[in-house]
């Protein structure tokens, strides 16, 4: 079905996210009906629908971050890498460790660009007394990562809420790296940019392909077309369509994801 | 496109023609300049009339060695009168460090609490309640400090007077902690919710959010609502002037009696002639007080204001 992850991953059959008749309320709001969804591992898998349809409530739920609204009420269950992060013996520190998160508008924090990027680290690490040099180290091997080193090697002391939105967004994804997260969630990641940003980020997106599983929501369908190796169209908290980019594109199973597709509705 | 057009559709070239509504328009915006000067005009003339009154002193008699450096305040003898204010300002500053060292836990974990934990009801409830210990009356506070603070330091550190730089300094903390906690408070609602989202995001439990994102956001604004504690505390005359015992004296320890500068011309200047030397000394002394007032709080809004531009 999908040539492409095959080629890039190293367990095209694991499986990063599997849910299990997931539903989910805001109060008395429901906004997620029965979603069973299968992610595979190591592949950038595309949310997209029109606004409401629930693939930002449905990706925040899979960090858990959802919960600091406090009047979210979930049914069912999510698996990350086949351990179910409902299970009430998780501890959220470590789901959000290991599943990190870039949000809509970029959100660096306002400290220096080398803190942004030690940040989780230091939340993290075992090792409270790293070595300088391996902090050093661990920093530019991130921003390179995110291509990003070449522009803000010189100015790491710099605010990094100081960066133009591009590289903002950029930071916000290179101080995820350094925990080492198996699955990276972006929320509309370059809907803040400008179309070079936005190029920009869908580059370096691509270029962590295979090193990370990644779940995008987006409203923007070329960008999942150009982007990502499978899809899912969500409508009103319901899956409507989960299978190869490619095939969805061009011959979608379902007339509401032709409809959306076309541009019919959204 | 032909007169007729014209006649029709414009009112006929009367463009200078003024209304009620004009006048009203200009009535309204002298009105609000005035009030807006106003505040600025009063506050200069205040400045001008104690420099005025004081201006002999300086002129005449004033030395400054003596002045800042002499303990001793003598300003009734006949032959040989003394001006130190020497120990007025370390019986002021003692009381004041002493203030704020009650005052920031209090404050700042008053303020943490209400703008990052409690919501709803709790919240509403605990901002009223500052805001209706911020409005009790300093001869209240004072009362409490000659009344209730006074016999429980004698009792419970054994010392023979309850009147000190302790007692002062904890009436003044409570004081000066409602208004540093609402300022504190606006600081930390002032950070994004955008920073606590990212941090916890990435797994910070909530005490990590608050220490390691939301207080150095808001580090200027508790900052400035510090340096607003101080200046409260700094010229805070009622309350001090009942709980210091009114002593001149370079305090040893917490348990001396002190005086503060505010409390000296509060309880000095009913007695002098006006005019009089004495008179003049205590005038030159709410010139030091404005000034070191005015900086204190002047630096106060210039953080602040820092803060908020970002």
């Amino acid at each position: 079905m999908n040539t492409a992850s095959q080629a890039v991953s190293k367990q095209p059959t694991g499986l990063a996210i599997r849910t299990g008749d997931l539903n989910l309320w805001y109060g008395t709001f429901q906004a997620l009906f029965d979603i069973n969804l299968d992610i595979k591992q190591g592949i950038i898998t595309s949310m997209i629908g029109p606004s409401g349809c629930g693939k930002s409530t449905f990706l925040r739920s899979v960090n858990r971050i959802n919960e600091r609204l406090g009047y979210v009420r979930i049914d069912g269950s999510i698996d990350v890498f086949g351990h179910n992060i409902y299970d009430a013996g998780v501890e959220l520190v470590q789901v959000r460790k290991q599943i990190g998160m870039v949000f809509q508008r970029p959100n660096p924090l306002p400290i220096s660009i080398r803190d942004n990027v030690l940040f989780g680290y230091n939340l993290h690490s075992e090792n409270r007394h790293a070595s300088k040099a391996d902090k050093e180290g661990i920093v530019e091997d991130a921003l390179k990562q995110v291509l990003l080193w070449d522009k803000v090697k010189d100015r790491l002391d710099q605010r990094g809420t100081e960066l133009s939105l591009e590289e903002q967004q950029k930071l916000c994804i290179a101080r995820l790296l350094p925990v080492k997260p198996g699955l990276l969630l972006m929320d509309e990641p370059c809907s803040a940019l400008d179309p070079k940003g936005t190029e920009a980020v869908e580059e370096l997106i691509w270029e962590l392909r295979g090193k990370y599983t990644i779940l995008i929501v987006t409203h923007n369908m070329a960008q999942a077309r150009r982007a990502s190796e499978e899809c899912i169209f969500m409508l009103m908290g319901k899956v409507v369509e989960h299978t190869a980019t490619e095939d969805m594109f061009v011959t979608p199973q379902n007339k509401e994801t032709a409809d959306y597709i076309e541009g019919r509705y959204g | 496109m032909g007169n007729g057009v014209l006649t029709e559709t414009g009112s006929g070239g009367d463009f200078d023609r003024r209304n009620t509504d004009w006048y009203m328009d200009k009535v309204v915006q002298a009105l609000i300049f005035i009030g807006g000067i106003s505040a600025i005009i009063f506050v200069a003339g205040i400045f001008v009339f104690i420099t005025k009154e004081g201006l002999g002193f300086i002129l005449d008699r004033f030395d400054f060695m003596e002045f800042f450096t002499s303990e001793y305040w003598y300003p009734a003898e006949e032959e040989d009168p003394e001006y130190g204010i020497l120990a007025m300002i370390a019986g002021t500053a003692s009381v004041t460090v002493l203030a704020m060292l009650v005052a920031i836990p209090f404050s700042l974990g008053t303020a943490i609490y209400i703008a990052e934990f409690a919501t709803g009801k709790t919240r509403e409830t605990l901002k009223i309640l500052v805001e209706l210990l911020a409005a009790i009356p300093s001869v209240v506070w004072g009362f409490i400090g000659l009344s209730i603070m006074n016999p429980l330091i004698i009792d419970v550190f054994d010392v023979p007077v309850g009147l000190n730089v302790l007692n002062a300094g904890i009436i003044l903390g409570l004081m000066a902690a409602p208004i540093m906690t609402s300022i504190a408070e606006d600081a930390l609602k002032a950070v994004p919710d955008r920073y606590r989202e990212a941090a916890e995001a990435m797994g910070a439990t909530r005490w990590q959010v608050i220490q390691k994102t939301v207080l150095p956001a808001a580090r200027n604004g508790l900052l400035g609502a510090v340096l607003l504690g101080v200046g409260r505390a700094f010229g805070e005359t009622m309350a001090v002037l009942m709980a210091t015992g009114h002593s001149i004296n370079i305090p040893g320890s917490v348990f001396d009696s002190v005086r503060a500068l505010p409390a000296t011309i509060a309880a000095e200047l009913g007695e002098t002639a006006v005019g009089s030397e004495h008179y003049q000394a205590l005038f030159t002394l709410g010139i030091f007080l404005f000034m070191v007032t005015f900086v204190i709080n002047l630096s106060a809004d210039l953080i602040v204001r820092d803060t908020a531009k970002k």
